[in-house]
């Protein structure tokens, strides 16, 4: 007999706190290396506009492999392979890759042309308009990257479990064996809520940085 | 004569400035601006003459020839040094919407790291000197209208007093009546401070107002160079063909300016 979703809950509260807590773990250092490695290559392609088409278009491409098939395809590589956590981390920074690396391209492209040429004039090091200029007005856009790849993040790693990597995937693939809808839910909605909060709180953290740079675009 | 030391703040010797599909923007330019004088690059679109502009800050560099800028060549340069010797106000403004307007006007003394006080004194000097009332030093631009946004502008770029303003179309995007107003006050304003300027404008009577000498360039060459007096009087062909122009546009009375 089907127990209900409420009822699994709260009796393998536990649990359901383990894996969701590994969950945020997969996702939290995934968003960190993409975040390390896309930011620094978007700025790249920004100054060697040459670079463009390969990097994006790879992070493209990586888009493109599912998501099951990328695990398997890294199981046998040497050291990743070994650590389920490892591989799964590995995985899902590729995905969150192209939002990042995207956007901080587009945030920084992004940023009025006389505001560079002005600065550029006046005597500004191509490293004090980054710096001063082009990322903090970029940063609107990039930090809406950062919530595109965490939400993508948040969902991708629920495959994980399917490697043995832990998260909240286990009880999705455990409640599809079981034939139980319960299980599934106690693996699906606290992953639901943790994509919806992580939007939530990414968006508003966006729109706190926006305001008075979009007010003057406008003006 | 002052040994080492050129009369001219700028100086093209045969430039010429050619773009990626070999279309020459700029043609053998020879071209003297002396120090102190407000010198007008007048001519329609196209002209070369905000190319011939961007070549004296070295934000384009000459395909042959040579642009000197006080007795050196802008490659002999640091083009830092020589930028942040040189003021530019452009057109659209390029304030940063993330600065308020005293760290807008402070930017070069802040990256050339003078004291904290002597910036603080330099952007209350400037708000006075473009007519800009004290309070609105810690708005942002977004707060500020047009005419209010190229004064921050030109105080910026006086800021760390250098020698020598390039100006391109400055006051081109405002309204008659506040374009008239900066127009006017500009003209003060270099009288007191005497800078070296280059103006670029498509106006001519903007040019007439404010300059000392014209220079009247067409596709990338300078056809006609003239003290502001002598402009109008001129017999040059196409000196006479953009006076013309000018005539020709009817005033708000519906007649013919005189």
């Amino acid at each position: 007999m089907n127990q209900t979703f409420w009822t699994f809950l709260s009796q393998n509260r536990t649990q359901v706190m383990q894996l969701t807590w590994e969950h945020i773990w997969l996702v939290g250092f995934s968003i960190l290396f993409a975040v390390l490695i896309g930011i620094p290559l978007g700025i790249l392609i920004t100054r060697w506009p040459r670079l463009n088409h390969p990097i994006l278009g790879s992070a493209n491409i990586i888009q493109t492999i599912p998501s099951l098939a990328l695990f398997g395809f890294l199981l046998p590589a040497p050291w990743i392979g070994e650590r389920a956590d490892r591989l799964a981390i590995l995985a899902l920074t590729l995905y969150a890759l192209l939002p990042l690396i995207r956007n901080t391209y587009v945030g920084i492209t992004g940023v009025d042309p006389a505001i560079v040429e002005a600065g550029r004039g006046m005597g500004m090091t191509d490293r004090q308009l980054l710096i001063q200029v082009q990322l903090p007005l970029a940063l609107g856009v990039i930090i809406a990257g950062i919530r595109v790849a965490t939400v993508i993040c948040v969902g991708l790693a629920t495959i994980a479990a399917a490697i043995g990597a832990g998260g909240l995937g286990e009880f999705i693939f455990r409640g599809l064996a079981m034939v139980s809808n319960s299980v599934i839910l106690a693996g699906a909605v606290p992953a639901a809520m943790l994509a919806i909060l992580a939007d939530l709180g990414l968006g508003w953290l966006e729109r706190r940085l926006q305001p008075r740079v979009v007010a003057s675009a406008r003006a | 004569m002052k040994s080492g030391h050129n009369s001219a703040a700028i100086h093209f010797q045969h430039v010429f400035f050619r773009v990626a599909s070999g279309q020459e923007l700029v043609r053998d330019l020879e071209l003297q601006v002396h120090r102190g004088e407000t010198l007008v690059l007048l001519g329609r679109s196209g002209s070369g003459k905000t190319t011939t502009l961007k070549l004296i800050n070295r934000l384009l560099t000459p395909s042959s020839g040579e642009v000197q800028v006080q007795g050196r060549s802008t490659i002999a340069w640091d083009v830092i040094l020589l930028r942040r010797s040189i003021g530019y106000v452009i057109q659209d403004v390029g304030l940063f919407p993330h600065f308020t307007v005293e760290r807008n006007i402070a930017l070069v003394p802040k990256i050339e790291k003078w004291p904290e006080e002597r910036i603080q004194h330099r952007v209350s000097e400037l708000l006075q000197l473009t007519g800009l009332d004290a309070k609105l030093a810690s708005r942002y631009p977004h707060e500020l209208s047009g005419g209010q946004r190229q004064r921050v502008g030109v105080a910026r770029a006086l800021a760390a007093d250098p020698p020598i303003l390039l100006m391109d179309e400055p006051f081109g995007a405002l309204d008659p009546l506040t374009r008239v107003e900066l127009q006017r006050e500009f003209r003060a304003l270099q009288q007191r401070l005497q800078k070296t300027v280059v103006f670029v404008t498509h106006d001519m009577r903007e040019a007439l107002m404010l300059g000392t000498r014209i220079a009247l360039m067409e596709s990338g060459r300078m056809v006609a160079m003239h003290t502001a007096d002598d402009f109008l009087e001129s017999r040059e062909p196409l000196v006479r063909a953009y006076v013309e122009a000018f005539r020709s546009t009817p005033n708000l009375a519906g007649d013919e300016c005189a």
